[in-house]
């Protein structure tokens, strides 16, 4: 269920309000679920409301991730695992 | 970093399913739910079954508001149209879903009712301020991910003092469904689960550890992309080899361990736990769905209206109950594809883009008939 | 002489009433200030209910179309350019040059005039810019209510080229497919001004008359098999109407088809697909492979194919299935919709 998209705030409107861009497309969500988004973030972003944050930190090292084991699955080695 | 693309890239697709070829264990299947139904779109979108070795077997939960909607609250929100002329807001996805007398909301429209597809529960919100004279109402669906935007619309409607405006709620819990297909008689079957990756930034990680400690299932909580659920998929699998029972998130860059704080205190704020709520499909289960709280029955459609919850049994070929729990496959229903195809949907499964039957309709059957022999690019 | 005492029409602030559609007086004048005005030429202009054409050269073909859209609108056209357009490229699809166009129009009772001239203008302009005339007309007023503003059956007539065999059955396996521009510009510029989701997206129909195009790319590959515009239901449902009328099965590479960025993150946005999003100025062209190579060359040369691609093949399938190879390294089928593509939050 839940459609939902990343997109990158390019401004804040009004009491609760952003504007998002998603390659040239803007929309304005409410930030009224999430706290301290700045022009610049990424957020979720489900039926016109911002969800969270996006992480960068966590996102380039899940993509790091995603190499490594795609490189060590090129060498025949084991990947990894990670717990919550 | 756009969070979109690099997460569907096909070099790290490849990678990631030798090494999940390598993974798993020779004679071994791997019975995995996905949960939510934008995993299962997201499946069949990017074509993830492909880069599956054959023993892993991925099955279609009931993730999927619009398919576990019971005809009767579908029959409710018909009502309000046609008989007591309000204007009837819904999202997009609930306009086809069939009713009882072959009723839709988009037939009832052509009826005379007077039925508006929103994007957000705020525009509902401002066509009941645009339109003082007549009654709104917001036929709200959706399992945790979009059950805050309709406490916010509730609220903002209350600081607007707008006496002309009340949701149909129709709100879900992820858990409750999670636990009834485990209690199931197929439930036993199911080796481990995808875990929905938005229901998840909302409420978190913890609320699933149950799972893995009470029934020895493990969960990986997967992002919505398709590299995320392949390495969902490998979490599994290794917790599954090596006999484990946890909860993996690998949706760390929006999923934390307690979600979403805000929002939840917003639901907690103008929602109440119904003592039951009967799924399609599923059956009653208790605990399980949302209603407003006495303080915003104002805001309430079911009192303002007094409206009668009447049951309506499935259309009686209808397997839509065995699919959603998982026991068993689309191809199975007596009039899959018969009387029952996207066109003229029967069951719900059907109508919903991203309900068992329907993904297996537009993509499934076409793996099924063996189309790889007949691919020029079959790996 | 016969409009001396009559008072002319207030195009800015009148609006249509049903004696303009009574055949009387009133109707002549919203004929001559409205529509004849802005679509004459000397068919028009021999004042009949019914336009005498000069022999044809040929083989004739004839379509027509309704116009039904909403809003009448929209970024990069509305519903006069879309009728002109729309039938122009029927003819066209059939491999025949569009030679004449008669208009129907249906007029709701209080339809602003201002909207109408715009319209009608709209259309003369389109007309003119394609190089066919709208040859005759007719005009009907119904009561509010009974119509959305205004709805226009367009038909159009053209000459076939010789030696051209066009049809959706002419599929091979083997051939080619391509098309001729970047996909879903039309559904979602409507989406974009349709209430309840509005968005300010640069994203602009490409309603466009293409006859000149296919005229150009005819001349390079005369043995076309399929020419097909990918209207409603978008690329997925046309390529599906082929493969069943060829018994064909149709293979596509999904990193080949063109889509605007705007285009795909509004889809993403709504959930939508643009294979399933309706084009108004795009055509799909199934040819012999070893002609593809000169058929691209012959789109890229023109203004309206700057952008066109190779994106499949047909292959031998029993079972008709149209079929795509994900940029993610999967394969999918590609059915088509039942009834419109609806934005879903799920």
């Amino acid at each position: 269920m839940c459609l939902a998209f990343p997109a990158r705030i390019v401004a804040l409107s009004g009491e609760s309000d952003a504007v998002i861009d998603l390659d040239g497309v803007h929309k304005t969500i409410s930030l009224a679920l999430v706290d301290d988004a700045a022009v610049g973030d990424y957020v979720i972003v489900h039926v016109g409301f911002a969800l969270h944050k996006l992480d960068e930190e966590e996102a380039l090292a899940t993509l790091a991730l995603f190499r490594e084991i795609a490189a060590g699955a090129a060498e025949t080695a084991g990947g990894s695992g990670g717990s919550a | 970093m756009k969070y979109i693309d690099e997460f569907r890239a096909a070099d790290l697709a490849r990678g990631l399913a030798a090494a999940i070829a390598r993974d798993v264990l020779p004679a071994r299947t791997y019975r995995l739910m996905e949960f939510c139904g934008g995993h299962t779109h997201a499946i069949s979108r990017y074509g993830v079954a492909d880069l599956l070795p054959a023993c892993v077997r991925l099955i279609h939960g009931p993730g999927c508001p619009v398919c576990v909607l019971p005809i009767g609250r579908i029959d409710q929100a018909i009502r309000l149209a046609l008989a007591h002329g309000v204007i009837l807001c819904t999202y997009g996805d609930c306009l086809r879903v069939p009713a009882s007398d072959k009723l839709s909301l988009q037939r009832a429209r052509s009826q005379g009712a007077d039925v508006r597809m929103v994007y957000s529960p705020l525009d509902a919100v401002r066509i009941a301020r645009e339109q003082p004279g007549r009654e709104v109402v917001f036929l709200a669906i959706g399992f945790e991910t979009t059950t805050p935007p309709s406490a916010v619309a509730v609220l903002q409607a209350q600081a607007e003092g707008l006496e002309n405006f009340s949701l149909l709620c129709n709100h879900v819990l992820t858990p409750a469904a999670m636990h009834a297909i485990l209690a199931a008689p197929g439930g036993t079957a199911i080796d481990g689960f995808i875990g929905p990756a938005h229901v998840s930034t909302v409420i978190g990680s913890a609320p699933y550890h149950t799972f893995a400690r009470d029934y020895g299932k493990p969960v990986a909580i997967a992002g919505f992309e398709p590299l995320d659920v392949m390495r969902a998929i490998q979490l599994l699998i290794q917790q599954i080899n090596a006999g484990r029972a946890e909860v993996d998130n690998e949706f760390t860059r929006a999923v934390t361990p307690h979600g979403n704080r805000k929002a939840q205190a917003l639901v907690a704020q103008v929602f109440a736990l119904r003592a039951s709520f009967s799924w399609r499909g599923l059956g009653e289960i208790r605990q399980s769905a949302l209603t407003l709280r006495p303080e915003y029955a104002g805001f309430d459609a079911e009192i303002r209206f007094a409206l009668p919850d009447v049951a309506v049994a499935d259309h009686k070929a209808c397997e839509c109950a065995a699919i959603l729990r998982g026991e068993k496959q689309p191809q199975q229903c007596r009039i899959f594809g018969t009387a029952c195809t996207p066109d003229n949907p029967i069951g719900s499964c059907m109508v919903s883009s991203e309900g068992a039957c329907a993904a297996h309709y537009s993509y499934g059957r076409w793996r099924a008939a063996g189309a790889e022999e007949s691919l020029p690019y079959a790996q | 002489m016969p409009n001396e005492y009559a008072a002319s029409l207030n195009l800015l602030s009148d609006q249509v009433e049903l004696n303009h559609g009574a055949g009387g007086r009133a109707m002549q004048q919203l004929i001559s200030q409205v529509f004849a005005r802005e679509l004459g030429n000397e068919f028009l202009a021999q004042g009949d209910d019914g336009a005498r054409l000069p022999a044809a050269c040929g083989r004739l073909v004839m379509a027509t179309d309704a116009h039904v859209v909403s809003p009448l609108f929209f970024p990069g056209g509305d519903i006069g350019s879309l009728a002109v357009h729309g039938t122009l490229n029927d003819v066209a699809m059939l491999g025949a040059r569009p030679t004449y166009l008669a208009a129907a129009f249906i007029l709701e009772e209080g339809f602003p005039l201002a909207d109408l001239t715009r319209i009608a203008a709209s259309m003369g302009r389109a007309a003119r810019a394609a190089g066919v005339p709208v040859v005759t007309a007719d005009t009907k007023v119904v009561e509010r209510g009974k119509a959305d503003g205004v709805f226009i059956t367009t038909t159009g007539v053209g000459v076939l080229v010789d030696g051209v065999e066009i049809s959706g059955s002419n599929a091979r396996p083997g051939d080619a497919v391509l098309v001729s521009g970047p996909i879903g510009d039309h559904g979602m510029a409507i989406m974009s001004v349709r209430e309840n989701l509005s968005f300010a997206a640069p994203i602009v129909s490409d309603s466009a008359a293409l006859h000149g195009l296919i005229a150009d790319l005819l001349a390079a590959v005369p043995q076309l098999h399929v020419l097909r515009d990918p209207t409603r239901g978008g690329v997925a449902a046309t390529l599906n109407e082929i493969a069943q009328q060829s018994g064909v099965g149709i293979v596509l590479d999904e990193a080949a088809i063109p889509v605007r960025p705007a285009v795909v993150a509004a889809c993403e946005l709504l959930g939508l697909d643009p294979l399933n999003i309706a084009n108004e100025g795009r055509v799909l062209v199934f040819c012999p492979a070893a002609d593809a190579a000169r058929a691209l060359a012959a789109l890229q040369a023109h203004p309206l194919g700057r952008e066109a691609a190779l994106i499949g093949e047909v292959i031998a399938d029993p079972r008709h299935f149209v079929q795509m190879r994900t940029r993610f390294g999967g394969r999918r089928m590609i059915d088509w919709l039942a009834g419109d593509a609806l934005p879903r939050i799920c």
